[in-house]
């Protein structure tokens, strides 16, 4: 607990010309946000590595070594570190980073794209419901509540089933299914915020409803919206995999992280690095975007600036 | 010369909630007006509805019944864009200053916020507006660049104040503006209230639980008991010689900082406690905890009336009980 | 007044917390007696230290705040120097406490009287249906109507100011020799207020009971209090009886404070002069007397040297180097 006494230091005085020298001198606008982003290096290092990972898969037919499809029969199981496969192969003697190189595009798009867009219509949502009200709110969450009911996976099944199997099926399937999940974390956020008295101190200076919502609510409600997003992309990078187990995402020979894992997993005995690898692959992924959120909310927000 | 503010018979009920009991009433009938230069102090305890009544007079909630009236024009049937353009004729600072300030923001950018909302300006000439009015309650330039969460309670009521004055507004509503602060700070931010109306000729409506700071402020006080004004009147006379009983109450009910004057023996108590305001039927709302309770006070609901060369009360002591033929109605 | 009517003595009480490898008083050296059957206040700001003397007493302190010296002593027996089982045993029983907000200090899932009952019995060989009966009558005694049938009820039935007595009788409950009562009307209509100081009033002159009352408030003060500590920056700045205190303050700061306390009297020309300034950051304290920046009376000397409390009357000490000279010269 921090005691009373000490909760208003930094600045005390309420003369005028009193003392109080800020202990950091203030950089103005996005100036100190960019500063405050860089000085916490776990969040920093998140996107770096985020980054390198996107710009290989992006790279992907430039840096791999082989086709991942190519299976060598002569070399299977080969563990990381023999010649010419610097990742090893796996089970089908396919060569591992090439594998990893090309899967990550389908894993990163299933995993980030869908949790954007859902991020999105949530968001609007969201906002809709919890500054309406009445009818409007009433309406929108009972419907969130229906898509709600139905467990995730046999939602995207059904989605999946309904439209043609692939990876841009998967991505509508996933969409669908977390709209409901962002939309009302964004709810309960605009209807926190929008009860702050300085939302009602704004009204009483003649705040329009555009600029309420864009100016005053909008920025209460990305932050925590932007941690929970951050951490699902983990999870539906998990969650893609599962639907293309089921044969409704990404089409072998093609796979993705998640699938390898899956694939690996019957050989883990033989061949530890063909599950071990993907899977920590995942893992630093899914990290890295949850510190990247973390990050990015205490960037956005200034009572995290000087501690 | 039309008066400022002037609200008639403003009233405010909040439907009961599902299985709830009944509605609760927050304002009924409420009647005053504020001329240019005046302080009007606004007396009442918690859930007397005068945190509702500033809302009302701010149109940040919509009335039931009755008119607002800013400057002569009607602010309760504006329309949005004239709601907007009456907005910058009548101000608010609240309490709790420090949540009614963006944290988002620097403290500049909040104060020079309502110029943004109204439209009024380039960037550059609001940032110098606000300089000038942080500079206006007591702050300093560089104070503009810090967080509301890095001030202190008076210095956030200061940042308020001068977020307020920054429309050039003729009124300026203040809810419990000084309640939450020390004793010591409070006395700055209120000399500093005291300094700005007199510059400005500015027009206040002050809302407080405290006798003591209403009668320091103000010209004329009301006192609100259970969403009704029960007497209103000049401060002085108000406190030298109170006509509604619980006026009178509340007076004998205040410790007297002063212990050859008063001790606790001689802290008048009144019976019971105030009800919650609901839509109750005829009658007085204080006739329960009253000394002077009469036959006519349950029948029927005292208006705020003037006594003859005093001020108003809305007390059948005071004033004729209605004729009889209105008590059905 | 014989030195066998104190009942508890603090003496140099020092309450700190260390923040970035640094000590900070938040109380500094406080001595004060309470006397049986009579109320002493603690008068000050927010942050002068006053609630964090109170929890110091009782020994309540949350982590990492603590005694840093200094001992109290309650009939001779220094309450620091005890066990926490020891001190359990003291606490709500001898040494009661009624916190500002009634609300949080009461459980909201469990009902009244069960609750009160609890209290005794922590103290207190009883059954609990005996216990549960004595929750009534005291219920009753504190002015509770209805009492029976209101001990049923949960915390959130009841309004602020019957709250407030739920917890009076709780603390009354076992008889304390000492009661502290933090804030015990600030949450309060002033209609309500009256009737709780009538209350607490009462039962200190019923029972005999010391009455330690912290507040801000100086009408409070001067309703209730017998004797008067005034603090400012963590340090007891004036000490009297409640008559000379506010109508012969010595020290600088209660002059000024009882200049900010608003006189019914007082109307919009009457003139306001507030003292400039805030209180300090207890990290950031200024050298010598704590209150020589806002000072009105300042010299020179008063940069350097810290002052102590020191008797300038039978029943008037201060700390103020200007002062004490002015008392000396006198």
């Amino acid at each position: 607990m921090v005691p009373p006494d000490t909760a208003q230091a930094g600045v005390s005085e309420e003369a005028p010309g009193g003392v109080g020298a800020p202990a950091v001198p203030p950089v103005s606008g996005r100036g100190w946000r960019v500063a405050a982003f860089a000085r916490d290096r776990a969040a920093f290092i998140a996107a770096v590595v985020l980054l390198l990972v996107a710009g290989a898969a992006l790279l992907a037919p430039l840096l791999s070594p082989y086709d991942p499809a190519a299976a060598d029969n002569l070399l299977r199981y080969a563990p990381p570190g023999t010649a010419g496969h610097l990742l090893g192969t796996d089970a089908q003697g396919r060569d591992m980073l090439s594998r990893l190189l090309w899967g990550g595009r389908v894993s990163l798009v299933v995993g980030v794209v869908p949790v954007a867009l859902a991020s999105a219509a949530g968001l609007a949502l969201g906002l809709l419901a919890g500054t309406a009200g009445g009818w409007a709110d009433q309406v929108t969450m009972r419907l969130l509540d229906v898509l709600f009911a139905f467990p995730m996976v046999l939602l995207a099944i059904a989605i999946a089933g309904v439209l043609r199997p692939g990876v841009w099926t998967e991505v509508v399937s996933i969409t669908v299914v977390l709209i409901p999940y962002v939309g009302r974390l964004a709810r309960t956020a605009t209807l926190s915020v929008a009860s702050m008295p300085f939302i009602e101190a704004a009204r009483a200076a003649g705040a329009t409803r555009t600029a309420l919502l864009l100016r005053y609510v909008t920025p209460g409600v990305l932050p925590p919206l932007l941690v929970y997003a951050t951490t699902l992309v983990g999870l539906m990078i998990v969650v893609g995999s599962g639907l293309s187990f089921l044969g409704l995402g990404v089409q072998p020979p093609a796979s993705d992280w998640g699938a390898m894992v899956s694939e690996g997993r019957v050989v883990l005995r033989r061949a530890p690095h063909a599950t071990v690898l993907p899977g920590l692959v995942i893992v630093a992924v899914s990290l890295a975007f949850s510190f990247l959120g973390d990050g990015l909310r205490d960037a956005l927000d200034p009572r995290s600036r000087r501690r | 010369m039309p008066e400022l503010l002037e609200l008639r018979d403003v009233s405010k009920s909040y439907p009961a909630r599902r299985g709830r009991g009944r509605g609760l009433r927050a304002v009924a009938g409420a009647s005053f007006t504020l001329a240019a230069g005046e302080t009007l102090g606004l007396l009442g305890e918690s859930g007397c509805g005068k945190s509702t009544l500033a809302r009302l007079a701010l149109r940040l909630i919509e009335p039931d019944g009755g008119t607002v009236r800013v400057a002569g024009q009607d602010f309760t049937g504006a329309s949005a864009a004239a709601t907007r353009r009456l907005r910058r004729r009548v101000q608010i600072v609240f309490q709790d200053a420090l949540s009614s300030l963006n944290p988002r923001m620097s403290v500049g950018v909040n104060v020079a916020e309502p110029m943004r909302l109204q439209g009024i300006g380039s960037e550059k000439e609001r940032r110098s507006a606000a300089l000038e009015l942080l500079d206006l309650v007591g702050l300093r330039p560089e104070h503009a660049d810090r967080y509301p969460h890095e001030f202190s309670g008076g210095q956030a009521q200061r940042v308020a104040i001068a977020r307020a004055l920054i429309l050039r507004p003729d009124v300026i509503v203040f809810d419990e503006a000084v309640s939450a602060l020390d004793v010591s700070i409070r006395a700055q931010i209120l000399r500093l209230i005291l300094d700005l109306q007199q510059r400005f000729g500015l027009a206040y409506l002050f809302i407080s639980h405290d006798l003591g700071v209403v009668k320091r402020i103000s010209d004329r006080i009301a006192v609100m008991y259970l969403g009704r004004i029960v007497e209103l009147g000049a401060a002085a006379e108000i406190y030298r010689a109170p006509l509604h009983p619980y006026t009178e109450a509340l007076l004998a009910a205040i410790p007297v900082p002063d212990p050859r004057r008063m001790r606790v023996r001689q802290l008048g108590v009144v019976e019971g406690e105030a009800a919650s305001p609901l839509d109750a039927a005829a009658g007085c709302a204080f006739r329960a905890r009253c000394p002077h309770r009469m036959a006519v006070c349950d029948q029927a609901t005292p208006e705020l009336l003037p006594v003859l060369g005093r001020h108003d009360v809305a007390c059948f002591l005071h004033t004729a009980p209605p004729p009889p033929e209105r008590k059905a109605a | 007044m014989d030195g066998d009517d104190i009942v508890l003595e603090v003496k140099d009480l020092v309450t700190a917390v260390t923040v970035g490898g640094e000590e900070v008083r938040l109380v500094d050296r406080v001595s004060f007696v309470l006397r049986r059957g009579r109320t002493t206040a603690i008068v000050g700001e927010s942050g002068s230290g006053k609630t964090m003397t109170a929890l110091s007493l009782l020994r309540l302190l949350e982590p990492p705040v603590r005694v840093a010296g200094g001992t109290v002593r309650y009939h001779g027996r220094d309450l620091l120097a005890l066990t926490e089982r020891q001190m359990a045993a003291v606490r709500g029983a001898r040494i009661a406490m009624v916190f500002q907000d009634p609300l949080a200090s009461l459980n909201p899932v469990l009902r009244i009287g069960f609750q009160i009952a609890e209290t005794l019995r922590a103290h207190r060989s009883m059954t609990r249906a005996e216990a549960e009966r004595r929750a009534v009558e005291l219920l009753r005694h504190v002015g509770v109507p209805d009492a029976e049938a209101r001990a049923m009820d949960y915390p959130h039935h009841f309004s602020g100011g019957m709250r407030q007595r739920v917890l009076i009788a709780s603390a009354i409950s076992c008889g304390p020799e000492v009661i502290i009562a933090d804030e015990p009307t600030t949450a309060l209509d002033v209609t309500v207020q009256a009737k709780i100081l009538h209350l607490l009033d009462g039962l200190r002159q019923e029972t005999q009971a010391s009455l330690l009352l912290i507040t801000h408030d100086l009408g409070v003060v001067a309703a209730m209090a017998d004797d008067v500590a005034v603090m400012y920056a963590g340090r007891v700045v004036e000490q009297a009886d409640v008559d000379t205190l506010f109508h012969a303050p010595r020290h600088p700061y209660t002059r000024a404070l009882l200049a900010c306390a608003i006189n019914l009297e007082d109307d919009r020309h009457t003139a306001l002069e507030p003292i400039a300034g805030a209180p300090p950051d207890p990290r950031r304290r200024p050298s010598g007397c704590p209150f020589h920046p806002r000072c009105p009376d300042a010299v020179p000397d008063c940069r350097r040297i810290d002052p102590a409390l020191q008797a300038v009357s039978a029943q008037q000490s201060v700390a103020c180097i200007v002062a004490q000279r002015a008392m000396a010269d006198a």
